[in-house]
């Protein structure tokens, strides 16, 4: 377990409100689940809050999704501290996630680490002062026969090394999206080599 | 060796398109409705004679698992996918959902009819955020052919499948806390009794079954049970889907017929061990859970869910962690034990404590800090985790460990021995 906590009161907005596009999508969301089981909408919520606020959830935003689910406020904290995709405080426009789990590690994620440490000036946890980056070190994301990865916002970027993931930063510094996936020469998750025979 | 006609998930690597016209010339929904024909009851039945075994870990024969489900309805009954794919070393669902999504789809309309579930969701780990969009896609591709929807297939039966994402905790491929988290709550296991084939989501007779699991079935279906059953070996049959992680030259995810040998899988298919076979140290056969295996025992070990317990570890997911020579092999484990540690839900004293008391303790034997009857302590509280939490969480957290003083014990001695003839030279 980890300890998870929203942020300080002055980091909080003061309010929140789905946007219009967004208040659709509610909706929308609602009408995937029984009629009398609107808590099961919960997760697909607080993600479309976080998505709509800077990718982090405000307690002004648990406070608008316990209305509208009619559940209690304290239940969608829980819920919100308890999974760890949800950001409490405010994060970087880039969302550094890095998989340091055995099969990643075997593979020489620690490499990857010290180049985001280096490249970016900043350790796990921590935001860069131009706003533009947040590490973080995370558990297996489930790419492991593409391994080292890392996670940045919604996209994989697989099959790394230090020169690649150098790479992939300055492309994100520069304003550019890098190509997500494999940075190999490979597509997916096929084996490089053709089918050997058995010595 | 799997011959090419064996074959099932035929784009696994997503080489052709996964669009629902790709999968229909590949032979995905060409005849659902005349198996849907055929009944609930022949379907549960070629599953069972089939011996398919759950691909999500445990190996429970499916087919017995779905016929759990009450005959008579007098509730909603569901049929839920377990797509939370998290265990390390595991990332086999994640290549149905982007390139074979309609395999997917058409198992969980079949075995939902078996069922009478009229509704089914799929609970997809929310950082497979490009999966749940290439499913998203599928499913609707499904609803818009008529697949899916209000008369499926046309066969008068109404069925429906809701993609949910989950946020972020490993804890909810555990299948009751997965129900607790579509529900919309924490995702902390449920104590069973009542099993979810009683009372599930949202107090229903639900079933759960694996992406890989459901997704094998339409083609079982098509090609019979016999088929299926013919290949591997008895209670151990079909083809599985592999990954393979770690120290090999070519790291992969591919389909082979269960029963193939160890060795044959990683010189095969993954170019062999990083510097040659005999640089091989030891292997983690089935996800993070499974208890590692020397290189002595690799030799000839056979790949299926009982010949691997015969050797005290499992097939689990079939993700093949692969460590050569280089490998610190107590801080590879330690790793492990920092993962669940991290992802234990809390709920169970021994698991919410044990594994940071493991993760702890496990840190001090990578320099060799402890004592020797240190070992001991450590392989007593793992014993006192395993089998005394809610879930299984707890026995896999314990499980590497035990598994690595059992065939490691003397490198940890070693390095114990070695830190204080070091701390007294200083």
């Amino acid at each position: 377990m980890s300890i998870r906590r929203p942020a300080a009161n002055d980091l909080q907005p003061k309010s929140f409100i789905f946007n219009k596009i967004n208040t659709k999508e509610v909706d929308k969301i609602l009408s995937k689940y029984p009629k009398e089981k609107k808590a099961s909408a919960l997760l697909p919520l607080l993600d479309l809050a976080q998505r709509q606020h800077d990718n982090w959830v405000p307690t002004a935003a648990m406070q608008c999704i316990s209305e509208i689910l009619s559940i209690p406020l304290i239940k969608v904290l829980e819920v919100a501290t308890f999974y760890t995709m949800f950001n409490l405080e405010p994060v970087g426009k880039n969302l550094l996630q890095v998989c340091t789990t055995t099969p990643c590690w075997l593979r020489g994620s620690d490499d990857i680490v010290s180049t985001c440490r280096n490249k970016l000036g900043i350790d796990f946890g921590e935001t860069s002062k131009d706003n533009n980056f947040t590490l973080l070190e995370v558990e297996c994301l489930g790419a492991c026969s593409n391994a080292p990865m890392v996670q940045i916002n919604d996209d994989f970027y697989e099959d790394l090394d230090s020169d690649s993931m150098l790479k992939i930063i300055e492309d994100l510094q520069n304003g550019n999206k890098p190509k997500p996936g494999p940075q190999s020469k490979r597509f997916g998750s096929e084996p490089i080599y053709k089918k050997a025979k058995l010595k | 060796m799997i011959s090419d006609k064996n074959i099932i998930f035929d784009n696994i690597h997503g080489f052709n398109s996964s669009d629902i016209n790709s999968c229909t010339k590949r032979g995905d929904w060409s005849n659902t409705k005349s198996l849907i024909s055929k009944g609930a009851e022949w379907i549960i039945n070629e599953v069972k004679s089939s011996e398919l075994r759950g691909r999500g870990g445990a190996g429970f024969p499916t087919g017995l698992k779905w016929s759990f489900m009450p005959k008579e309805k007098n509730k909603p009954h569901y049929i839920v996918i377990n797509a939370d794919e998290s265990e390390p070393g595991t990332c086999k669902d994640r290549e149905i959902m982007r390139n074979e999504p309609h395999k997917l789809i058409e198992g969980i309309l079949l075995a939902g009819y078996a069922m009478q579930a009229n509704h089914g969701f799929i609970y997809i780990r929310g950082e497979f955020v490009q999966e749940a969009k290439a499913l998203d896609k599928a499913i609707n591709e499904a609803y818009d052919k008529g697949y899916i929807g209000k008369n499926a297939c046309k066969t008068g039966y109404s069925f429906d499948i809701t993609l949910h994402r989950g946020a972020g905790a490993y804890i909810c491929g555990e299948e009751t806390a997965l129900l607790e988290s579509l529900e919309g709550k924490k995702g902390q296991p449920r104590l069973k009794p009542p099993f979810p084939a009683n009372a599930g989501l949202y107090g229903c007779p639900t079933t759960v079954s694996n992406v890989e699991t459901v997704a094998v079935v339409p083609t079982i279906l098509r090609r019979g049970a016999d088929w299926f059953s013919s290949i591997g070996n008895k209670n151990n049959t079909g083809t599985k889907l592999f990954c393979i992680s770690g120290h090999v030259n070519s790291p992969c995810v591919v389909e082979e017929e269960m029963g193939i040998t160890l060795k044959e899988l990683l010189e095969v298919h993954a170019g062999g061990v990083t510097g040659g076979w005999d640089n091989l140290l030891a292997v983690i056969p089935g996800g993070s859970s499974t208890p590692l295996i020397p290189a002595s025992v690799c030799e000839d070990i056979v790949m299926d869910f009982d010949s691997l317990k015969n050797v005290g570890t499992g097939l689990g997911t079939a993700g093949v962690i692969v460590m050569d020579k280089s490998t610190d092999i107590v801080k590879a484990i330690w790793r492990l034990s920092k993962f669940y540690k991290h992802e234990s839900c809390g709920q169970c004293t021994p698991c919410r404590e044990g594994t940071g008391w493991v993760m702890r303790s496990m840190e001090k034997l990578i320099h060799g800090n402890a004592d020797i009857r240190d070992i001991d302590i450590l392989k007593n509280v793992c014993d006192q985790i395993e089998g005394h939490t809610i879930c299984a969480l707890g026995d896999a957290a314990a499980w590497p460990v035990q598994g690595l003083i059992k065939h490691f014990r003397y490198e940890i001695e070693n390095r114990i021995s070695n830190y204080k003839v070091l701390k007294v030279a200083e």
